[in-house]
């Protein structure tokens, strides 16, 4: 171990006495630094980790029983077509949101970063995320209010002589309610890389003839796609994992990989292991998506230099 | 998009003064939702339960979060990107993931679930939280203040609380300001380690709204969102504040 404390005072060396405190001490301070957090996620993060992968291992387990018997029984069982079902619908609905939240987030960005005038800009941002800070339950709670069946948009689309919507307890209402719920994020993150674009490159393929569109989509994105990737994985991996909008918007049609697992712990269904095994695949399916990310992105890298 | 990010906001607003209970149009002003929201026991209590859980969190992640950030930012040691990736995981493992394990780990050891599983649960993200916030503070802070107390003869101890922590200070307070809101905001976590012995505000407010419509929610909500909004300026105030202080000097 070093530490990047300077030499000592050679007065204080000459004493082999606190030379050896010294070399204690060394010792001594990164441990009091970082032993106590490090025991914490150990202890609570690390072993727990470990434990759902052993428990994934053991067929239809359930509270209370004695660990026996390991097997891949839990993985197999999550192929039976309802499982893959719900793991199905719990990807398309995270693809579907990041696609949504890049498609809505983007222009918003832009605007923010480029187009606002300079000294606004970071009161807009505030503005924007200040949802962020909000409880996500009332957030979805809201929505709630809104598209159910006598709510304020049937009321709207009523009085303008509209057809009423039944969205409430299925997909759109998850997709409203999931891009709602993360569009600060993407917009944070496209808002920091957009505001580190180049705009004497802009100005540079302006002058070269090129029209505002083409340098849009040959200058602007491709200097943003590190932002774009990232917030589009950000709120992929969230939405993945959500158990919020789709249990209160979703009604009973959206079963995700989360509600599902839910129910293995506190539901009715009580089966530790098939919990513990889609618990597990969930870290996969994120860890996947954080290693592409990082390939791609490292790729993306050298094609820049 | 301003609007649509504050549309379901000012709808609950609306309601929340709407005398009528169900039906979706406006019967007269009232503020009979907010009375009854501040008479109710179990709303209050819940409360009562998350702000402990959220401040007791915070308070033990602060300490923690702060060290680890530090030691992370001084010291190089076998296995110390384990340490840092291992760090990053709260923030990366979907809720619902650390709340199972979490569960699993208390049941294994046979541990009494009560408001004290809560917070040892909840300060593994917030320790994760503060620790990122305060990570980024110190990448871009000047190591030759300490260095410099270190050499006027000041002990680690002293270097450390009297030059490094005053730097730090904003960053620790908007890290926590950022996990007392993830840890009053989260709902699995708390619901897989209360065990029926403590109840959680988002637990309350979740176990209420799954049946429906309830208007004293709509008056908790507007009540909420004020007070998150007023801790959102705050933590933006500090943050704007440090980073002026950083480039006055």
């Amino acid at each position: 171990m070093s530490t990047s404390t300077p030499v000592t005072p050679a007065t204080e060396r000459s004493s082999p006495d606190s030379s050896m405190q010294q070399r204690l001490a060394k010792l001594v301070q990164p441990l009091i630094l970082l032993a106590p957090a490090g025991f914490w996620l150990f202890l609570l993060l690390v072993i727990p980790t470990l434990l759902i992968l052993q428990l994934s291992l053991v067929p239809g387990i359930r509270p209370g029983q004695p660990i026996q018997g390991f097997g891949l029984g839990n993985y197999l069982e999550i192929f039976q077509p309802i499982y893959l079902r719900v793991i199905g619908r719990s990807i398309s609905y995270a693809i579907g949101t990041t696609v949504i939240c890049l498609l809505l987030g983007f222009p918003v960005a832009y605007w923010i970063a480029v187009l606002a005038p300079k000294r606004w800009r970071n009161l807009l941002l505030i503005c924007f995320v200040l949802p962020l800070w909000t409880s996500s339950l009332l957030r979805a709670y809201a929505w709630i209010t809104i598209l159910r069946p006598t709510g304020v948009l049937n009321s709207l689309l009523a009085a303008i002589g509209l057809p009423g919507q039944t969205w409430l307890n299925r997909d759109p209402a998850v997709f409203i309610g999931m891009s709602y719920s993360f569009l600060p994020y993407i917009v944070l993150i496209l808002y920091a890389s957009l505001e580190k674009l180049d705009k004497r490159l802009l100005e540079a393929a302006a002058d070269l003839g090129a029209p505002p569109q083409t340098a849009f989509w040959q200058v602007t994105v491709p200097q943003t796609l590190p932002g774009i990737a990232a917030g589009g994985l950000l709120v992929f991996i969230t939405s993945l994992g959500d158990f919020v909008v789709p249990e209160l918007l979703g009604g009973a049609s959206s079963m995700t990989t989360a509600r599902l697992i839910y129910n293995q712990f506190l539901g009715a269904t009580r089966n530790w292991g098939l919990g513990s095994a889609l618990s597990i695949l969930l870290i996969l399916g994120v860890s996947l998506a954080i290693a592409l990310l990082i390939k791609y992105g490292d790729r993306n890298a050298d094609g820049l230099v | 998009m301003y609007a649509f990010m504050y549309l379901p906001i000012l709808v609950l607003a609306f309601y929340s003064f709407n005398a009528s209970r169900f039906s979706a149009t406006w019967q007269g002003f009232s503020l009979k939702w907010y009375y009854s929201l501040f008479n109710d026991a179990r709303i209050l209590s819940a409360l009562g339960t998350s702000l402990k859980v959220a401040g007791g969190a915070v308070a033990i992640s602060a300490v923690l979060g702060t060290m680890m950030a530090v030691g992370l930012a001084k010291y190089r040691f076998p296995g110390k990107g384990l340490y840092r990736g291992v760090s990053y995981l709260p923030l990366i493992i979907p809720d619902i993931a650390i709340a199972v394990a979490t569960l699993v780990f208390m049941a294994s050891l046979a541990i009494r679930l009560s408001i004290w599983t809560i917070i040892a649960a909840h300060v593994v993200f917030c320790l994760a939280y503060i620790g990122v916030v305060v990570s980024t503070r110190l990448t871009g802070l000047n190591p030759h203040l300490e260095e410099a107390a270190l050499d006027l003869g000041a002990t680690p101890l002293q270097a450390f609380i009297q030059v490094l922590l005053p730097e730090l200070m904003p960053a620790i307070i908007s890290g926590c300001l950022l996990a007392f809101v993830l840890s009053m905001d989260d709902l699995l976590i708390s619901s897989f380690t209360s065990g029926g012995g403590a109840n959680t505000l988002p637990m309350e407010i979740f176990s209420r709204v799954r049946t429906g419509v309830k208007p004293d929610i709509n008056a908790l909500s507007v009540v909420l969102i004020l007070f998150s909004g007023a801790l959102a300026f705050l933590a933006e105030f500090i943050r704007h504040q440090g980073e002026r202080r950083r480039s006055g000097v």
